[in-house]
Order: C-alpha cells, then sequence, then structure tokens
C-alpha cells in the first residue's frame, strides 16, 4: 500500500481525482486531459510498478504510452490521438476503438492492438514489437520498417490496407488478411511494397496489386508456420474463427532487389 | 527574478510540432446549429495549430438579410474605411452597415471589422451577372488601399478569421449568437507566408470557402492563371487560389466535383494510360485544358457552398482526413477524435481515399442525394 501512497502524493493535485487503483488496476480518467499530463501520469504510475492501466474517456491525446518500458498492459477507452506508443519499448496497448494516425510509429517493442480501425503511416519506421488491427488501416502502414537479427517487427492488418503499405520496408512482415473485403473484391492499395528492399508482405488470397520492385512467390513450411501463428493471436484478440481466417490461400510479396534504386543516380 | 520558462514550458520543448486543422460539419436538413460542436471539435485540435491563425465559414447565418451580399470587411486603417466607403457607395445600395460585435478576447492585434449588406446598382451591372459584377468590385477593394480586405462577402454566409486559436477567433467575433446548417473551421500553422489576419483561413469569394491542410507548391502557375479571369490574389498565401479556382470551375464553368476533384488532384499519368479509352480522353483533356489548375503538394481541404459541403485530399493523400455521418450530419476532420468529441456514435466512419471527393448535399435541393464516394 505503501508504494501506491507514494505514487498518489506525486500526482499533480488537478488530477489527483482523476486517477483510482482498483483491484491492482490503475484507472485514470483522462477527459479534458492534456497529452503531457496524461503522459506524465502513465510514466509516473508506470515506473512505480503498475500492471495494469486503464485510460478512460481518451480524446485525441497524443503519444499515448510513448517511452514507457517494461511489461504491462495499458487498455485504452476512446479515441487516442497520433502516434499512440510512439518509441514505446515493452508495454501492450489495447485500443477499444479506433485509433488515429501513426500508431506505433518507431516502436521498439512491445504490441499494440486494435479494436477498430487505424490511420495513416501505422507502424511507420517500427523496430520491433506487434500491431494487431482488426479492420482498415490507412495510408503509407509500415512505411521504413526494418529488422536487425531477432528482433522482427510484425503488423497483422485484419481487412484491407491503403496505398504505398509496406513502401520503403527494409524488414520485418506485414500480413494483410483481407477480412473486410467482400467475395472476389480487392483491396485497393497502390504502390504496395515500393521501393521494398527486405522483409516480407503475405496476403491472404490474391488481393493486393504488386508495385514496381516486388515480386509474389508462393509459401513455404516456415512462411505458414509464422502466418498460422500470428492468425491464431489476431483470432485471439478479436474472436474471430481461425478456421475461417486459415481457409485461403497465402501468398508472399518480396523484394527483387535488396537495392532497388543502386542505378537511380548513376548511367 | 523568476524563470518564467519553466511555467511557460515545464516539458523543455524547443520546437513545435504542428499541422493545420480542418473541420466541418454540416446537417443535411438545413436546420441551423449554434458554434458550441464546431468550435469543440477544432479546440480538440488545438496541438496542430500554433495561434496564428484561425477561423470560420458559417451558412445560413442571416436569413434576414438572404437576398444581400454580406460583406465582412477588415480594415487595417480608418483611411481605408473612408475610401473603401467611397467605392461601396457608388457601386451598390448599401442596406445595412454596422462595426462587427466583438470583445476582448485572446487574439493579436484585432483590425477594425465592419460588416456590410449590399445590393448591386442594377444601372451600374451592365452585361454581368451580379455574381460578377460582385466578385469584381471585392478584387478592386482588396487591391486598391492594400489596407482593407473583403473576407467574406457571399449571401446568407459569413466568414470570421483572424490571428489567434481559432477557439479565441471565436470568442472575439462573439460566434455563440450565430447559427448555421453548415460549418466549417480552421486551425493554422503558418509553414511560410505570414500569420496575419487575412491570411487565416477560411478564404472567399462570394459564397464559396475554402479551409486547407498543407501547401501549395503551384501556388505561381495558379495564381497566373486565375489572374487571366479577372482574380487577383492578395492574402500572400497559398490557399487563396483554391478558393478563386472553385468559383472559377463550380460556379462559372458549372463543373461538377467530381470533375474538379481530378482536376485539382489529377490522377498520375501512369494510372491514366491504364484507363479504358473514354477515361483516358477524359483525363487526357482534364490535364491538358486545367494543366495549371492542378494543385501540386499535400493538401486537405474542405470547400463549402450554399447546400454542398465538400472533403477532399491530394492524390497520394499526403495530409489526413476522415469523415462520418450520424442522422442528418455529415463531419469532415483532420483527426477523428474531433468528431467523436462532438459525435461519440457514429453511424459510418471512414478514411476517404486520396483524390476522392466526400459530397455532401442538401436534402431539399432540386438534386438530392446524400454524398457520393462512401466506400465503407
Amino acid at each position: 500500500m505503501l508504494e501506491q501512497e507514494k505514487i498518489f502524493a506525486e500526482i499533480d493535485v488537478n488530477y489527483i481525482s482523476r486517477v483510482r487503483m482498483e483491484k491492482n488496476v490503475w484507472k485514470i480518467d483522462a477527459e479534458g486531459m492534456h497529452y503531457k499530463e496524461l503522459n506524465n501520469l502513465l510514466r509516473l504510475i508506470s515506473s512505480n510498478g503498475a500492471e495494469r492501466i486503464e485510460i478512460y474517456n481518451v480524446c485525441g491525446q497524443r503519444y499515448i504510452g510513448t517511452d514507457l518500458e517494461t511489461d504491462k498492459q495499458i487498455d485504452i477507452y476512446g479515441t487516442p490521438g497520433n502516434d499512440l506508443g510512439a518509441f514505446m519499448n515493452g508495454p501492450k496497448i489495447v485500443v477499444h476503438g479506433n485509433a488515429q494516425d501513426g500508431c506505433g510509429n518507431t516502436m521498439n517493442d512491445g504490441q499494440i492492438v486494435v479494436h477498430g480501425q487505424a490511420g495513416d503511416i501505422t507502424g511507420h519506421s517500427i523496430r520491433g514489437g506487434k500491431i494487431f488491427v482488426r479492420d482498415d488501416v490507412g495510408y503509407r502502414v509500415g512505411i521504413h520498417m526494418k529488422e536487425y537479427q531477432r528482433r522482427v517487427p510484425t503488423i497483422v492488418i485484419g481487412g484491407t490496407a491503403g496505398d504505398f503499405l509496406a513502401e520503403y520496408m527494409a524488414g520485418g512482415i506485414v500480413l494483410v488478411l483481407g477480412l473486410t473485403l467482400a467475395e472476389g473484391e480487392h483491396c485497393k492499395a497502390r504502390f504496395v511494397g515500393t521501393g521494398m528492399h527486405g522483409g516480407v508482405i503475405y496476403e491472404r488470397d490474391d488481393i493486393l496489386e504488386l508495385g514496381k520492385g516486388t515480386k509474389i512467390s508462393e509459401i513455404g513450411k516456415r512462411d505458414l508456420h509464422v502466418i498460422e501463428g500470428l492468425v491464431r493471436e489476431y483470432c485471439e484478440y478479436f474472436g474471430v474463427d481461425y478456421e475461417t481466417v486459415m481457409n485461403g490461400t497465402f501468398h508472399k510479396i518480396v523484394p527483387i532487389s535488396k537495392r532497388p534504386y543502386e542505378n537511380l543516380y548513376s548511367h | 527574478m523568476r524563470n518564467l520558462t519553466s511555467l511557460n514550458n515545464p516539458f523543455n520543448d524547443d520546437k513545435d510540432f504542428a499541422g493545420c486543422s480542418i473541420f466541418g460539419m454540416m446537417n443535411l436538413e438545413g436546420k441551423r446549429f449554434s458554434s458550441r460542436d464546431p468550435v469543440r471539435a477544432i479546440a480538440n485540435m488545438h496541438e496542430r495549430g500554433n495561434g496564428l491563425g484561425g477561423g470560420f465559414a458559417v451558412y445560413g447565418i442571416y436569413p434576414d438579410f438572404k437576398d444581400y451580399y454580406a460583406f465582412h470587411i477588415m480594415y487595417l486603417s480608418r483611411d481605408a474605411k473612408e475610401k473603401t466607403d467611397r467605392i461601396l457607395a457608388g457601386s451598390f445600395n448599401i442596406i445595412y452597415d454596422e462595426e462587427m460585435q466583438t470583445r476582448p478576447a485572446n487574439v493579436r492585434d484585432p483590425p477594425l471589422v465592419w460588416r456590410y449588406f449590399v445590393q448591386p446598382k442594377q444601372r451600374r451591372l451592365e452585361n454581368q451577372t451580379e455574381d460578377d459584377y460582385v466578385t469584381e468590385r471585392v478584387m478592386r477593394i482588396n487591391t486598391e488601399t492594400g489596407k482593407a480586405f473583403v473576407f467574406s462577402s457571399g449571401k446568407n454566409m459569413g466568414v470570421f478569421k483572424g490571428v489567434g486559436y481559432p477557439e479565441d477567433i471565436a470568442d472575439f467575433f462573439c460566434l455563440e449568437d450565430y447559427q448555421g446548417y453548415l460549418w466549417t473551421v480552421h486551425g493554422r500553422f503558418p509553414t511560410n507566408t505570414p500569420g496575419w489576419w487575412g491570411g487565416a483561413h477560411p478564404f472567399n469569394i462570394l459564397d464559396w470557402t475554402v479551409v486547407h491542410n498543407g501547401e501549395l507548391s503551384s501556388y505561381g502557375i495558379n495564381r497566373r492563371y486565375l489572374e487571366m479571369y479577372g482574380y487577383k490574389c492578395t492574402m500572400q498565401t497559398d490557399t487563396e487560389v483554391l478558393a478563386y479556382a472553385v468559383d472559377l470551375l463550380m460556379r462559372r464553368q458549372h463543373l461538377p466535383i467530381e470533375i474538379v476533384a481530378k482536376i485539382f488532384a489529377a490522377p498520375l499519368w501512369s494510372e491514366i494510360d491504364a484507363m479504358e479509352s473514354e477515361q483516358q480522353r477524359l483525363h487526357r483533356v482534364l490535364r491538358q485544358t486545367y494543366g495549371s489548375l492542378l494543385m501540386n503538394g499535400p493538401f486537405s481541404i474542405v470547400v463549402a457552398h450554399h447546400g454542398e459541403m465538400i472533403g477532399l485530399t491530394d492524390r497520394i493523400k499526403l495530409r489526413p482526413l476522415v469523415a462520418g455521418t450520424r442522422g442528418d450530419f455529415l463531419y469532415l476532420s483532420s483527426e477523428e477524435a474531433a468528431m467523436r468529441l462532438v459525435s461519440p456514435t457514429l453511424d459510418k466512419f471512414w478514411h476517404p481515399r486520396g483524390g476522392e471527393p466526400v459530397v455532401g448535399r442538401l436534402r431539399s435541393e432540386p438534386k438530392v442525394e446524400v454524398l457520393a464516394s462512401v466506400e465503407a
């Protein structure tokens, strides 16, 4: 109990009535709160060992969860603002609603699970961790994502994506399930994987139109293993039937070259 | 002395993080509503602006004077008012005029703002339409003194704008006293043009208004093209050309928004090449005829005039725009949260594709249809 009292003593007097602790869950009412105050609160609470945090009445506050470390779960009710979980390094964020632009921007580790849609540049430059979006995502998702050794960032999109999906992708995994598409309908995204030079995009059925410099190929055993794991996780989060999702043909899209622009400025 | 930095800037920011914010809200049945929701919505995106501009366009606000052109004019000097009054008296019957109601608010150096309800003098019209006549006079006032600017010139609508955050501009102009069925709002983060009163959005000519997030690198070409049609750019910022371009294409040349969208945000040549031959011909002709009105650079805009609100982004969607509907309302916004603040539940919410317009039309108009490009 002493720990908790210590935290309460440090909370800004203006916001003390907004914070409650029930059954080991910290609850914050964020209505009208500025994002800097909210993130300050989150830093304070999480640096004192909180394991579960729930934030209510979120409405456009930016950078929620930014630079937080360690393993904990943050549930967000409402609409979080841009750059949700930017530079985050460990926690799991569950959004009960839609995410705006830049969700998971340059995230290093952790998870973001969105029960709805996510906006443009979701997973921009993501370097590790996983993002699961139940429905559609906006433009330029996974742009500049990269991997290093065992750190492989992953974005799973339940619906469809906008243009420039995985543009300049250098590493990691993007999986597009297309569950919001009608039978035989294709994803409208143009320029998928343009400038891609590493990583892999998996698609369920033939829904993506390939951008320049990419090629499509059959999946192997290892690919299937990865896909199965991700689909299982997706189905668990969103209560979707695993067999139905797996009942499709998966392909993989990979770059033709590791240096697509090698000769751009030379003759 | 106390170090004020720690009070004003407790987080030691050394940089402004921003982009403009736009918001539009329309009642498709034409029912009027107060400034409450538009102001709350734009204030929720406070972070996007930096206090160097904010403004509102409101439709349906002067029902008692709906047959007269309502001019809102800002005067940077008393002298300019005298000169302008002479032009107005010579060209128009002035039905009523007054200093606009304002109150002290957190805005920077407010000019004198005056409202006139006017009617063109019939004997002076000659072969011109009233709209063309008014446009010409507005251009004349805006260029004549350099100190007087007509920032609103439509019928039964009005633009309110200035230097400050939009919520402060609303406060300054006492917007809680006005009701309209269509509101568009802008919070500004000027990138490379001055933050002055005339440079705030919305930009207006007649009842056409534009709010814009982004920048038009094609401004020079657009401006020279529009000058051939008598439009003079005086507001020192890029967005102005958009207001005149919609007036030229939609009012004067009667082009539908679906075509205008393809002029402003033309498909890439590679896409045109892949089209069916009829479509290909249309798009080639558009690009050849209206190449100078291609809006190059990132943009998301909300265009409005009586009976219609239109949202559009550039063809590769370099600026944000989301749309939603709830009952009789259509919302357009830079961020979803602003929309959810005024309407937590939405019947439909979607991310419009780049270059594809979202159109809301009054249902009572002859061509009744709500909203074209809904894809979700």
